[in-house]
């Protein structure tokens, strides 16, 4: 299939169409409003439903209600629309409901700025709303990556009738790529079990809840969710490895940042530096165990993102104390440099010798 | 083969056109590309400016910072950018609306009347199509035949009847620059 020029966030919307999601609400809010936008248009020529609503309180909710029909169903926001968000995510998580939530990263904390940031990190991956919940953090690169990413995302979420968070940052949402959009089978669940469709032949109406007043019911309820999240852990972590053998350092970094750092492999190779990078695609789950294949042979680690360091934390983690682990980040929209990054590489190594 | 073009010039001007339209008949040539728009609070008459990579290989940063071809339409433009053009690179900028003259050691530093020409052509807002064929022929970054398909593609239907105007805007850019 030939290849289209598409901005990141069309192309997000295309791609929860081809996999089968004619369902979006959302509110605006800038880097994201190309995907609400895009939708508002295409998803009626498809017999779909877009809703702009009130509030992103409102739309979360509109979700869990469509969610709980097991359909597939999307929202997408920045930042700030996603904070507002959580309380709606948690209900989603605590009601085992399958859907997709798009944030398009900006600046933060409170309204902070519209620039490209990776500071949701926290939020996204250790909980952001109440209780013990875990969503499936999927971080793409590049425009392509998010078409691929947005099609499993929906798989996924169906397969562990769990929230999926796609992460990605204004830059990824902004510009444009050739993409391709590969045929791919929707791989379709049968919800009917659980989902609230009408009674049909069953005797007990289905009924779709995250409230549990009995403690032992809603522990037993946590430990249920436990199981689930160490199943997706045990079967869905995702990640690239690039030039990590015998790497003096290795690079740590998702998404936008990712791209930049492979920028840095070769101009560090010029200097004589050997460079390995790590990029998590699945943030939650996290890919600690690949560290283990390199931690004996690497002098030390450094995790590179647009925060002031959330993901270093998880570094710290997978390293656990065998060989340093660095952080250098940019912040508030700033975007780091391949020299920067070098730069830091050099400052790192020099403190090594 | 890699080249990173920067185009800035004042919002209204056309500029992420004429970054969206090089990005476009670049993927049409098959090689990899990355377009890269400033967001900003922009507005008509602020700045905006796009970067555009056109590579052999793959993209990996879509960020420039030495870019090795500036197509600056506005002063603030050519201020913002000229300096960071690499050695080799090319600068070229619209006399029409700058005064003053831009040269430096190690690049090539033309300024084109975009405006004044577009004008002569019969409609200033073909300035940006004048302005992408001068980049053309000073880069060699793709070919003439693929940004007339890639207007093609991007003009609606509605707005078919500019494309003669179009191309001529193009074929004078190209006759610029040696």
């Amino acid at each position: 299939m030939a290849r289209k020029l598409m901005k990141g966030n069309e192309a997000i919307g295309e791609a929860a169409i081809k996999a089968g999601c004619h369902l979006f609400f959302g509110y605006p809010i800038t880097p994201q409003n190309e995907l609400p936008e895009y939708m508002s248009k295409r998803l009626p020529e498809i017999g779909g439903t877009f809703v702009q609503a009130e509030s992103e309180v409102a739309a979360i909710n509109m979700v869990y209600g469509a969610a709980g029909t097991g359909s597939r169903v999307m929202t997408s926001s920045s930042s700030p629309g996603i904070s507002l968000k959580q309380e709606g995510i948690s209900y989603i998580a605590g009601s085992e409901l399958p859907c997709v939530i798009v944030n398009i990263v900006r600046g933060g904390p409170g309204l902070g700025g519209i620039q490209p940031a990776q500071s949701d990190y926290f939020q996204s991956t250790k909980g952001g709303g109440h209780g013990d919940y875990k969503l499936i953090v999927l971080a793409p690169s590049t425009v392509q990556e998010m078409v691929d990413l947005v099609q499993e995302a929906f798989d996924l979420a169906d397969k562990y009738r769990n929230p999926v968070m796609i992460l990605g940052d204004g830059m990824l949402g902004q510009m444009m790529e050739p993409v391709e959009f590969k045929e791919r089978e929707i791989k379709k669940v049968d919800h009917s079990s659980w989902a609230t469709v009408g009674m049909g032949d069953r005797e007990k109406p289905n009924i779709v809840n995250s409230l549990y007043l009995d403690p032992q019911e809603l522990e037993d309820h946590n430990h249920k969710l436990q199981r689930k999240y160490d199943e997706i852990t045990a079967n869905e972590i995702r990640y690239e490895t690039y030039n990590c053998e015998n790497a003096e350092i290795i690079l740590i970094a998702y998404g936008t940042t990712a791209r930049i750092v492979q920028d840095v492999i070769p101009m560090a190779k010029e200097k004589g530096i050997k460079l390995g990078l790590i990029k998590p695609i699945t943030l939650w789950p996290f890919p600690y165990d690949v560290f283990n294949d390199y931690v004996d042979s690497t002098k030390a680690f450094l995790s590179v993102e647009m925060s002031m360091g959330q993901m270093v934390e998880d570094v710290k983690l997978a390293v656990n104390g065998k060989k340093p682990v660095h952080f250098y980040g940019r912040s508030g929209g700033m975007i780091p440099t391949p020299e920067g990054i070098l730069e830091n590489v050099i400052e790192v190594l020099g403190g090594l010798e | 083969m890699k080249h990173e073009v920067i185009i800035a010039g004042f919002g209204g001007q056309g500029v992420m056109l004429m970054g969206q339209l090089l990005a476009y008949s670049s993927m049409l040539e098959d090689k990899n590309v990355s377009w890269l728009p400033s967001y900003g609070p922009e507005m008509r008459g602020g700045t905006a400016n796009c970067m555009v990579i056109v590579s052999d290989r793959q993209v990996a940063s879509p960020l420039i910072t030495a870019p090795s071809a500036l197509v600056a339409m506005n002063l603030p433009s050519l201020t913002k950018f000229a300096d960071s053009v690499k050695d080799g690179g090319v600068v070229l900028y619209n006399s029409s609306l700058i005064d003053e003259e831009y040269q430096r050691d190690g690049i090539t530093s033309i300024g084109l009347p975009f405006n004044d020409l577009a004008v002569e052509l019969g409609n200033a807002r073909v300035a940006n199509i004048v302005a992408l064929g001068s980049l053309l022929s000073a880069t060699d970054i793709c070919d003439k035949d693929s940004v007339i398909d890639s207007i093609k593609s991007v003009l609606p239907e509605r707005h078919h009847h500019l494309l003669p105007l179009n191309e001529k805007a193009l074929e004078k850019g190209l006759s610029l620059v040696n």
